[in-house]
C-alpha cells in the first residue's frame, strides 16, 4: 500500500509537469489548430535562461519571474517573425517550420550551453517529508503547487479579464472578433507568449528532477502530447486532467507491470496516444468539431 | 444633409473574381440607406468592402476621412459596427460576454459599458433574461437581437446591417425593424441596410440603391424607388 501511495504521489508530481506542457500545447492548438512540436524545446531553452540567471547569482524567484517574462516575449516574437509569414501555408509546411524550430532551439542550446548535463536548483527544501510510511519530496509537492497555481491564474485570466475574453473570442470566431475591433493577429501572438511562459514553468519544475540538458524535454513532450490528446486537445481542463492521469499511470505501470520497468515507460505514453486516437479521438473532455461543407 | 459614408468607384474581388464593378453610393448623416438586389448582386460584398473584409479598391470616406486602406479592426474602432449575415455570434460564450465584446474598444470604462448594457436590455428585454445563457442556444430571432445589440454596444456612428430579417418569423422581423427605427430616430445612428425584403427595407430607408451583378442600376429617394417600374415589378411584386 505504501509503495502504491508513494508511486501515486510521484506520479502526480510528474503529472503536474506534463499538465503544464500539455496546457501550452492546447493554448496554441485552440487558437490556431496547430500542434507546436517545438513547445518542449522552447521550454528547455527557457530553463537554460533561468539557469544562466541563477548561475549569475540572482535569487531563485526573481530569476523565475524574469524567465517567465523573457519566455513570454520570446514566444510573441517567434509568432510574429517566424509563424506569421507561413500562417496560411499548407499544414505540412507548418510542420516543417515547427520541426525546424525544434532543431534550432536544440542545437542553439547545445552550442551556447554545451551538452554537458547540469544540475538545476529546486526552490523547495531538500529534506524529505514523511507522512506515515510515505516519503514525500518537497520538490514534488512544490511542483504540484506551482502547477496548480499557474492553472488557476490562467483560468482567472481567461474567465475574468477583458483581454482573456478577447483571446477566447479571437480563437472561436476570428471574423466576428475583428468586427468588434479585436486585433486578432496580436491575440495569436499573445497566445504564443503565454504558452511559452507556461512551458517555461514546466521546464523549471522538471529540471531539478531530470537535470538540465538540451534533450531533456524530448520524453516530457511525448507525455504532454499523450496528456493533451487523452484529456482532449480542445479542452484546457482536459489537458490538466490528462497530465495528472498520465503521470500516475506511468508511475504505476513502471512499478507494477514487470516488463515495463523504467526503460519502457515511454511506451505507456505511446499506447495512450494510439488508444485515444482509436477509441475516442476527441479525448475525454474534448469537443468534436463539426463543420459544414 | 452631409454624408457620413461616401463611396466612389468601389470595386471588390473574391480571389480573381470581380464582384463589384465600381459602385457609388452615400449614407446621409443620421440617415438610412438601403441596398437592394437579388442573390449574387453584390449586396453583402458591398458591406464587406466598406469594412475591409474583402479585397477592394475605390474611395471610401467615413465622415470625410479615407478608410479604404484601413484594416477591419481599425475601421470598427472608428465607429463602424457590422451585423453580419448569419449573425456572427460567439456561440460558446454567454449572451453578456457577447455584448461585452461589442464594447471591446472601450471595455476600460466600466460605467459606460454598464450603461450601454442597460440600454440594449431596454430594447431587447429577452436578452437580459438570458444573459448567463450560452449564446449558441438562443433562437434565431434572439441571436439576431443579440447581433444588433452587440453592434450597438460599440456606440457606432454607422451601423451596417446584412439581411436582419433573414430566416426570422414575420412578427420578430417586424419587431426588429421597429427597434431599428427607434435607434435611428432617438440615437441618430446612421445605417446602411442590405435586404432582400425590399418592401420592409424601403419603408425604413430614406435612400435606396438597386444592385444588379455588381453595378448600381437604380438609385434615389426610397419613395421614388418604390414607384420605379423595374423595382416594383421585380422586387416588390405588384
Amino acid at each position: 500500500m505504501d509503495v502504491f501511495l508513494q508511486q501515486v504521489v510521484s506520479g502526480l508530481a510528474a503529472g503536474g509537469i506534463y499538465a503544464s506542457l500539455a496546457l501550452a500545447l492546447v493554448m496554441i492548438y485552440q487558437s490556431t489548430e496547430h500542434i507546436n512540436l517545438a513547445q518542449g524545446e522552447m521550454a528547455m531553452f527557457s530553463t537554460y535562461i533561468a539557469w544562466t540567471l541563477i548561475d549569475a547569482g540572482i535569487p531563485y524567484w526573481i530569476a523565475f519571474v524574469a524567465t517567465l517574462v523573457i519566455s513570454f516575449i520570446g514566444g510573441v516574437l517567434i509568432e510574429r517573425l517566424i509563424i506569421r509569414p507561413v500562417e496560411n501555408a499548407p499544414v505540412l509546411s507548418l510542420v516543417i517550420v515547427f520541426i525546424g524550430l525544434l532543431v534550432i532551439f536544440n542545437s542553439l542550446a547545445g552550442w551556447i550551453f554545451t551538452y554537458t548535463i547540469k544540475p538545476f536548483p529546486s526552490p523547495f527544501p531538500e529534506s524529505p517529508i514523511s507522512v506515515g510510511n510515505v516519503v514525500l519530496s518537497p520538490h514534488s509537492l512544490g511542483a504540484i503547487g506551482v502547477t496548480l497555481l499557474i492553472l488557476l491564474l490562467l483560468f482567472g485570466f481567461f474567465r475574468y479579464t477583458s483581454l482573456g475574453l478577447a483571446m477566447r473570442a479571437a480563437a472561436q470566431n476570428p471574423v466576428s472578433a475583428r468586427l468588434v475591433g479585436i486585433r486578432v493577429a496580436w491575440m495569436l501572438a499573445l497566445g504564443w507568449g503565454l504558452a511559452a511562459a507556461v512551458g517555461a514553468v514546466a521546464g523549471m519544475m522538471v529540471a531539478p528532477v531530470i537535470f538540465l540538458d538540451p534533450n531533456m524535454m524530448g520524453g516530457v513532450l511525448i507525455y504532454a502530447f499523450a496528456a493533451a490528446l487523452f484529456g482532449g486537445i480542445t479542452s484546457p481542463g482536459g489537458a490538466v486532467f490528462g497530465g495528472f492521469t498520465i503521470g500516475v499511470v506511468e508511475a504505476l505501470a513502471g512499478t507494477y507491470v514487470p516488463f515495463i520497468g523504467s526503460e519502457l515507460k515511454l511506451l505507456v505514453a505511446l499506447v495512450i496516444i494510439v488508444g485515444t486516437l482509436l477509441i475516442k479521438p476527441t479525448g475525454v473532455f474534448g469537443k468534436a468539431v463539426v463543420s459544414r461543407v | 444633409m452631409s454624408a457620413i459614408l461616401e463611396v466612389k468607384g468601389l470595386e471588390a474581388w473574391y480571389g480573381l473574381t470581380k464582384a463589384l464593378h465600381g459602385i457609388d453610393f452615400e449614407v446621409a448623416e443620421g440617415g438610412i440607406t438601403a441596398v437592394l438586389g437579388a442573390n449574387g448582386a453584390g449586396k453583402t460584398t458591398t458591406l464587406r468592402a466598406v469594412c475591409g473584409m474583402v479585397k477592394r479598391q475605390g474611395e471610401i470616406r467615413l465622415g470625410g476621412q479615407r478608410i479604404d486602406g484601413k484594416a477591419t479592426e481599425d475601421i470598427v474602432r472608428l465607429g463602424v459596427a457590422h451585423v453580419v449575415e448569419g449573425r456572427g455570434t460567439f456561440t460558446a460564450l454567454t449572451v453578456e460576454e457577447n455584448l461585452q465584446l461589442g464594447a471591446y474598444t472601450n471595455l476600460g470604462d466600466k460605467r459606460k459599458v454598464q450603461e450601454d448594457l442597460e440600454r440594449v436590455y431596454r430594447y431587447f428585454p429577452v436578452l437580459e433574461e438570458r444573459r448567463r445563457q450560452q449564446a449558441g442556444t438562443l433562437s434565431g430571432g434572439q441571436q439576431q437581437m443579440l447581433a444588433i445589440s452587440r453592434a450597438l454596444m460599440l456606440r457606432p456612428r454607422l451601423l451596417l446591417l446584412d439581411e436582419p430579417s433573414f430566416g426570422l418569423a414575420p412578427l420578430t422581423s417586424q419587431e426588429i425593424f421597429g427597434i431599428m427605427r427607434t435607434i435611428n430616430e432617438e440615437e441618430h445612428v446612421s445605417m446602411l441596410l442590405v435586404e432582400q425584403n425590399a418592401q420592409t427595407a424601403l419603408d425604413l430607408a430614406d435612400t435606396a440603391y438597386l444592385l444588379e451583378t455588381g453595378t448600381v442600376v437604380v438609385s434615389g429617394d426610397a419613395e421614388r424607388i418604390r414607384d420605379n417600374d423595374v423595382v416594383r415589378r421585380s422586387y416588390l411584386g405588384y
